[in-house]
C-alpha cells in the first residue's frame, strides 16, 4: 500500500493584517505554517500505514522555503518527501496547479505504484476546495471529498468504505483503489512528534523536483500561462457608513441596557421581532 | 459591492497583457446556465438563489438562462424543472437516468460535461455546497477552463462580455475579482445565502429539453451503500436560521458558552461562533460563521464577545440586524453593527435573556 499526501505551506492567515491606509496585505513576520486541513489528511494516511504497513509519501508544490512543511511531514512520520518547485509554476491557479501535482504524481506512481492520496477539504489561503477534485479528475482516480471517517479498507480486494459529508447527511461510500480523498477537520486527532523524530527529519534527504523532474514537457499547462484564470484587481471590503447605534442608559447597569435595546428591536423593527419563535420547551410548553 | 461601474472598468485593464480577446470558437458560446443541485426529491435553496442572479446576468448579456437537472426519472423531477423556470429560468435540461439517482461524481461529471460540449454556455453557476464544489472541480479540470470559488459578487464587464467574479481572499482581509480569460464556459460556485433568494412567477413559462443520458452502472466504479440522514435537531442549520447568537473570543472560557445557548434557546435561535472560538475547541466546526466558515444572513444576529475582523464579518454582514456586545468600544464590528452594547458579554448576556424572556410572555398576553 503506498499513499501519497498532498500538503501545501500557506501564510498563517490568522495572522494576515491588511494595511489600513494602502489596503495591501503586510505579509512580514505573517508566519508559514503546514494548511491545517492537510495535518488531518497526513494524520489519516499515518493510521493507515500504521495499521496496514502502508508507505506514505509528503508531496508540496511550492518556493523552496516550503521544505519547511515537508520536513514536518516527516517529523509526523512520512517516509518520503517532495517538493515540486521550479519559477515556471509561479502565478498558478488551481488548474494549473492540478496539472503540475498530478505529473509529479504521475512519476511517483511509476516508482511505485499510488493506491491512495489524501488532501485536506481546502487551503486556509485559497479556500477554494479545488485541487483534490482536479487531481482525481487528471489521474482518473475515484475522489471521494469531505469525508469524514475511514470506515474500512481492503487492500486485497482494493476496495474503501468512506462517510463523506453531504448537504443533509452523510453518504456512505465504497468505491475501488486508487482513489483520492479529502478529509474534513476532525476527522482525527494529530499524533506529536518528538525531538527525536524532528531530528531525523531535519537530516532526512528531501527530493526537490523540477518541472523537467516531473516530466512536465508543455510549459503551456503550468503557471501564469496555464492558468484560465486571472486577477483583476484586490481591493479591501468597501467600509459601511453605518456605525451602531450605542445602547446607553443613566445606569448603565446590564438588566437596564439589554431592556433598552429590547425595547428599541421590538419597537422599530417589528418584522425582526415577530422572526423570534422560541422552541417549545421539554415540557411542551412555550415561552 | 462590485457593481460600480468604476471597479467594473479596471476589470479588463488590470488583466494586463494577457488576451482577454475570444477565440472565434469560444465567442459561440452562449448563455447563462445554474446547475441546480436536486438530491433526495429537492433542490437546495442556493440554486433558487443563484437562479435570482442568473437572471440578472442574463439580462445583462442579453442571452436565455437555462437550469440544468440532473436525477433519476421521476415526476419530482419534472416539477422541478417548473420551479426553476418560475425563478427565472427560460428554459431547463434535464437528464434523467436511474445512474443519477444520487449524486455520485464521475456520472454527474460526465454528464455534465456532455451538456456542456453540446449547448456551450458562456456561464456556469454551481452552489459552493459539497455537492457543488465536488462536482465544479471536476468539470472545470475535465473541460480545462476557469472555476472561481466562493463568489460574493458576480457582474458582467460590459466591454468584454466577461464575467467579473468577486470572492474574499487571504482569509478574507481582502476580495479580489477574478475573470476567466480565453477559456468558457466561465465557472463560478457561490456559497448558500450569499446571494438573496428570487421571488417565484408562477405564470413564468418556458421549455423542457432532455438530455439522453448512455450510462452503465456497472461502469460506475463508486456505489453508494446508505445515506444517514442528519439529525436535524442535533446538527447545526447555520445558513438558514432566522436569528443567531454567536460567541467569539471574549467570551474568554469554554463554559461561558452556557450563555450564549441560554440566550439562543430563549429566542429558539442557532449557535454560531468565530474561528478563535472553533480554533479552541469550545465548539464544533460546523458552527463556524465567517469566509472559512458558513455564510448566514439571519433576521437577527447578535455577536457577543466578537471583534468584527474581516473573516467574520463577511459570513454575516448580510444579516437583516446585526446587534454587537464587546467590551472594546472601537472594535470594529460597532461600523457595521446596527445596535451596540459596550459592555461585558459576561454580564450582558444573561441580562438580554432576562429582558427577552419578559418581552416573549409579554407578546404572549397580549396574543
Amino acid at each position: 500500500m503506498h499513499i501519497l499526501v498532498c500538503i501545501k505551506q500557506v501564510p498563517d492567515s490568522a495572522q494576515i493584517r491588511v494595511h489600513p491606509v494602502t489596503n495591501t496585505i503586510m505579509r512580514q513576520g505573517v508566519p508559514a505554517i503546514v494548511n491545517p486541513y492537510d495535518l488531518y489528511a497526513l494524520e489519516e494516511a499515518l493510521r493507515l500505514k500504521d495499521r496496514y504497513r502502508a508507505r506514505v509519501t509528503a508531496l508540496c508544490m511550492g518556493p523552496p522555503q516550503a521544505e519547511a512543511a515537508l520536513r514536518k511531514a516527516l517529523a509526523f512520520g512520512a517516509d518520503e518527501a517532495i517538493l515540486l518547485t521550479d519559477r515556471a509554476f509561479a502565478g498558478a491557479d488551481t488548474l494549473a496547479t492540478s496539472y503540475a501535482l498530478s505529473a509529479a504524481i504521475r512519476q511517483v506512481h511509476k516508482g511505485l505504484p499510488v493506491d491512495l492520496v489524501f488532501a485536506g477539504k481546502q487551503t486556509i489561503d485559497g479556500d477554494t476546495a479545488q485541487v483534490g477534485p482536479g487531481i482525481a479528475t487528471r489521474l482518473d482516480m475515484q475522489l471521494l471529498t469531505y469525508v469524514s471517517k475511514i470506515v474500512s479498507l481492503d487492500p486485497a480486494a482494493r476496495e474503501i468504505v468512506v462517510h463523506r459529508r453531504s448537504e443533509g447527511g452523510v453518504q456512505v461510500l465504497k468505491t475501488q483503489l486508487p482513489a483520492l480523498i479529502t478529509v474534513l477537520e476532525g476527522i482525527n486527532e494529530m499524533r506529536f512528534a518528538s525531538l527525536t523524530d524532528m531530528l531525523r527529519a531535519e537530516r532526512h534527504a528531501l527530493a526537490l523536483w523540477s518541472k523537467d523532474d516531473a516530466h512536465i514537457d508543455d510549459a503551456t499547462k503550468i503557471g501564469l500561462k496555464g492558468s484560465p484564470t486571472a486577477v483583476s484587481k484586490v481591493f479591501a471590503p468597501t467600509p459601511t457608513n453605518r456605525r451602531a447605534e450605542i445602547i446607553e442608559t443613566q445606569s448603565g447597569q446590564p438588566i437596564d441596557l439589554a431592556a433598552t435595546l429590547v425595547a428599541k428591536l421590538f419597537s422599530n423593527r417589528p418584522d425582526v421581532a415577530l422572526a423570534i419563535n422560541p422552541s417549545p420547551t421539554p415540557d411542551g410548553s412555550s415561552l | 459591492m462590485t457593481s460600480s461601474p468604476a471597479q467594473q472598468k479596471q476589470a479588463p485593464r488590470a488583466a494586463g497583457r494577457r488576451v482577454m480577446k475570444l477565440d472565434e470558437r469560444l465567442a459561440g458560446y452562449k448563455g447563462v446556465w445554474v446547475f441546480v443541485e436536486y438530491e433526495r426529491g429537492q433542490v437546495h435553496p442556493v440554486s433558487w438563489e443563484l437562479l435570482g442572479e442568473g437572471r440578472k446576468l442574463a439580462d445583462a448579456l442579453n442571452v436565455e438562462l437555462a437550469a440544468v437537472l440532473l436525477g433519476s426519472p421521476s415526476d419530482a423531477i419534472r416539477d422541478c424543472c417548473d420551479q426553476a423556470i418560475h425563478f427565472g429560468a427560460d428554459l431547463c435540461y434535464l437528464a434523467c437516468h436511474p445512474t443519477l439517482k444520487d449524486y455520485r461524481n464521475a456520472p454527474y461529471t460526465t454528464v455534465l460535461t456532455e451538456l456542456v460540449n453540446r449547448y456551450c454556455p458562456e456561464i456556469l453557476l454551481l452552489g459552493a455546497t459539497t455537492l457543488g464544489r465536488d462536482l465544479a472541480g471536476s468539470v472545470a479540470t475535465t473541460l480545462k477552463t476557469g472555476l472561481t470559488a466562493d463568489c460574493t459578487g458576480l457582474v458582467i464587464d460590459p466591454e468584454n462580455r466577461g464575467l467579473a467574479a468577486t470572492r474574499p481572499t487571504f482569509g478574507g482581509s481582502l476580495l479580489c475579482t477574478i475573470v476567466t480569460l480565453n477559456y468558457r464556459p466561465q465557472m463560478a460556485t457561490v456559497r448558500p445565502r450569499v446571494m438573496a433568494m428570487p421571488v417565484a412567477d408562477a405564470t413564468r413559462t418556458g421549455r423542457v429539453v432532455e438530455h439522453p443520458v448512455a450510462i452503465v452502472e456497472e461502469s460506475i466504479a463508486t456505489k453508494i451503500l446508505e445515506f444517514i440522514p442528519d439529525d436535524r435537531v442535533a446538527e447545526a442549520q447555520l445558513p438558514f436560521a432566522d436569528i443567531i447568537v454567536s460567541g467569539g473570543r471574549g467570551m474568554k472560557r469554554q463554559d461561558n458558552f452556557r450563555l450564549i445557548h441560554d440566550l439562543a434557546r430563549v429566542l429558539g435561535a442557532e449557535v454560531g461562533a468565530s474561528r478563535p472560538v472553533i480554533q479552541a475547541g469550545w465548539v464544533g466546526p460546523e458552527r463556524q460563521v465567517g469566509q472559512s466558515g458558513k455564510t448566514v444572513r439571519p433576521r437577527l444576529y447578535i455577536a457577543a464577545g466578537i471583534s468584527g475582523a474581516v473573516q467574520h464579518r463577511v459570513g454575516m454582514d448580510k444579516s437583516d440586524v446585526i446587534v454587537a456586545i464587546n467590551e472594546d468600544a472601537n472594535a470594529p464590528i460597532f461600523d457595521f453593527a446596527h445596535y451596540g452594547i459596550v459592555g461585558n458579554a459576561m454580564t450582558i448576556l444573561p441580562a438580554l435573556t432576562q429582558a427577552f424572556t419578559e418581552h416573549l410572555k409579554a407578546r404572549k398576553r397580549a396574543g
